[in-house]
């Protein structure tokens, strides 16, 4: 593979903590790279390590094979977790300064459409909603043509379907062969939007591989869940644990356990049986809440 | 250039828009020139004042008169030109022949030339326009409503940008620190200068102001002087994050400068501490420079010590400020 950024041994110490400890990793070009990790992870510091804006304590970066500088600024496109916009300014005079910035530049209007800011394109960038907010930012990042994209967190606070339309935005994103270098602590995102995922845990990767890849190797189980009124006597010797508000039996053969509960008279109207997810993963590897 | 330009236009934007600012930056130096002027127009000095011109210890028995203050001129030429302007009431030259100047529009001349004994003085008019308090004072408000306006309008947005994250997604841009900067300070200086110039005009209009010197002169050491003073905000918050802090860092300079830099009175009389303090302040050797252009009609050869040192405080604060600039919050 000949990956488009490479990242070695990199650390960054600040004054109290080791907050990324000896990370590598490899991203080839064409597809959506997914750090995933709970906050305190280390996810947003490797990040802006590998976006140039923060200096590593040590360790190498390179993009196209060498060390970051002119070239990368041209065509990197990065969406910080949080940018603050210049004041008083319209949703396309933001984007046309930015644009002057870049020798080369996307077409301001096919960045107008790609990114559906037409109806709102006159307005103050101050007042506009948060998913048409997270839309004008992609665009900024978008804006020179970009090689490469960097989206920290771009749905966190978004609603379902904000969250949706971004994700349908990404993957029209993708199709224009563009690396997209991804963080969320959203399973279901990385689920649907990346080729390839790290799980990141204390300053160090813990897991590395495509989503079907590393659910294959850390689970061959799937789960039963159940309503949570059933007798605990009922499920005793059985492989069971309570998650908000249902009983999750893992199992690796279905078939046996099926009979098993049969013979013990549980009620198996509101039976469910789901696949492992990534949010599995995450929790067994972590062994924490994936939250905000 | 393009660059340059893209940054420059955005902030000529984001403060002509911001309606309050601009309002407010028109207003308050309008507000304290009409003011002032008229508030101080009354206070003239307490006694009668008279030039005296003598060649050895001549004596002379007007010089005897009460309430009236006599003082030894050297140079006859300026003490004339004091006369013309109201300045002195009278010149009196104790020579072979006595001979007296006075400004025909001048009251106080008229008095004085009253209680001249009415024999053997050699009368001389010399004409011209008091200076009134407010012909002094223009340059002053004028120039302390720029300080203000280059000092906060450079220092606090710049911490601001920087707060807020706006420098770090420009960082992540090809722009350059010096590119931005430069678009920083372009824009403020163009902004200041058009309300400065607008409203000095605008308020000659009923104000008439004195003006003797050159206009080009006059504009070329008020856009010296507003580059030096941009250059100080820039250095004073070239890695500030921190709006207070910053708010604090820039009264700390500013006070001192308003009260100080001779806006209000004239630093001829002060301590000497306080003419050794003014000497730190860029304002200083801007107002003294557009005063002695306004109302002595001084020239290039007269105020280019002025502006060799206003031009080297901007390079110092230019070059202090760029090598400490930050993008980011520490």
């Amino acid at each position: 593979m000949n990956a488009i950024i490479e990242v070695r041994n990199l650390v960054k110490q600040y004054p109290q903590t080791r907050a990324v400890d000896g990370v590598d990793l490899a991203i080839a070009p064409g597809t959506c790279f997914g750090l995933l990790g709970p906050n305190g992870a280390g996810k947003t510091t490797t990040v802006e390590m590998m976006e140039g804006i923060v200096t590593p304590t040590s360790g190498e970066i390179l993009y196209k094979g060498e060390p970051l500088g002119a070239r990368f600024r041209e065509e990197a496109g990065i969406q910080f977790q949080s940018t603050a916009l210049q004041d008083f300014q319209s949703v396309r005079e933001t984007l046309e300064m930015f644009a002057a910035l870049y020798p080369r530049h996307m077409d301001i209007e096919e960045l107008i459409e790609l990114c559906a800011l037409r109806s709102f394109l006159d307005q103050d960038a101050r007042r506009i909603s948060g998913g048409q907010r997270q839309r004008l930012l992609l665009a900024i990042a978008l804006v020179n043509d970009p090689e490469v994209i960097f989206l920290d967190e771009p749905t966190t606070g978004l609603d379902p379907q904000a969250r949706r339309n971004f994700w349908d935005l990404v993957n029209r994103i993708k199709a224009r062969n563009k690396t997209i270098v991804l963080t969320t602590h959203y399973m279901e995102e990385a689920y649907v939007l990346c080729d390839e995922i790290a799980i990141m845990d204390h300053g160090r990767i813990i897991a590395r591989g495509t989503p079907q890849q590393l659910l294959r190797e850390h689970f061959n189980d799937v789960i039963l869940e159940l309503p949570e009124n059933i007798p605990a006597e009922q499920l005793r010797d059985l492989a069971c644990r309570s998650v908000a508000g249902r009983l999750e039996i893992s199992t690796g053969d279905v078939t046996a356990t099926l009979r098993e509960l049969l013979e013990r008279d549980v009620p198996l109207n509101d039976l469910r049986i789901r696949p492992r997810t990534l949010e599995d993963l995450f929790l067994e590897l972590t062994g924490r809440e994936l939250r905000a | 250039m393009k660059k340059f330009l893209a940054i420059f236009r955005a902030r000529n934007r984001e403060f002509l828009r911001d309606r309050s600012t601009v309002g407010w930056n028109i207003i308050l130096p309008i507000v304290l020139v009409f003011g002032l002027g008229f508030i101080f127009s009354d206070t003239h000095r307490p006694m009668f004042k008279v030039g005296v011109v003598a060649a050895g210890d001549a004596r002379d028995p007007f010089l005897e008169t009460e309430y009236v203050q006599f003082i030894p001129v050297e140079d006859a030429d300026r003490a004339r030109q004091r006369v013309a302007r109201h300045q002195l009431d009278m010149l009196l030259e104790l020579g072979e022949t006595k001979r007296y100047w006075i400004n025909p529009d001048s009251p106080r001349g008229y008095v004085l030339e009253r209680m001249l004994p009415a024999q053997g003085y050699v009368r001389e008019e010399i004409e011209g326009r008091e200076v009134r308090y407010v012909d002094w004072l223009v340059p002053g408000i004028l120039g302390m409503n720029l300080m203000f306006s280059c000092l906060f309008g450079v220092g606090y947005v710049l911490v601001r940008y920087r707060k807020s994250g706006f420098l770090k997604r420009l960082n992540a841009t090809p722009l350059s620190a010096f590119e931005f900067l430069a678009a920083q300070v372009g824009s403020r200086l163009w902004l200041t200068l058009l309300i400065t110039i607008g409203v000095f005009l605008g308020t000659d209009i009923f104000l008439d102001y004195m003006m003797n010197g050159s206009w080009l002169l006059l504009l070329f050491v008020t856009t010296l002087g507003a580059i030096s003073m941009i250059s100080l905000g820039l250095m004073m918050s070239a890695r500030v994050a921190s709006e207070e802090l910053a708010g604090g860092l820039l009264n700390l300079v500013s006070w001192p400068m308003m009260i100080l830099s001779g806006v209000w009175f004239s630093l001829e009389g002060a301590p000497v501490i306080v003419q050794w303090l003014s000497k730190l302040f860029p304002l200083t050797y801007m107002l003294d420079a557009a005063r002695r252009i306004m109302i002595d009609g001084a020239g290039l050869a007269d105020v280019w010590l002025e502006i060799v040192v206003l031009a080297a405080m901007s390079a110092a604060f230019l070059a202090l400020g760029a090598a400490m600039f930050r993008w980011k919050a520490e």
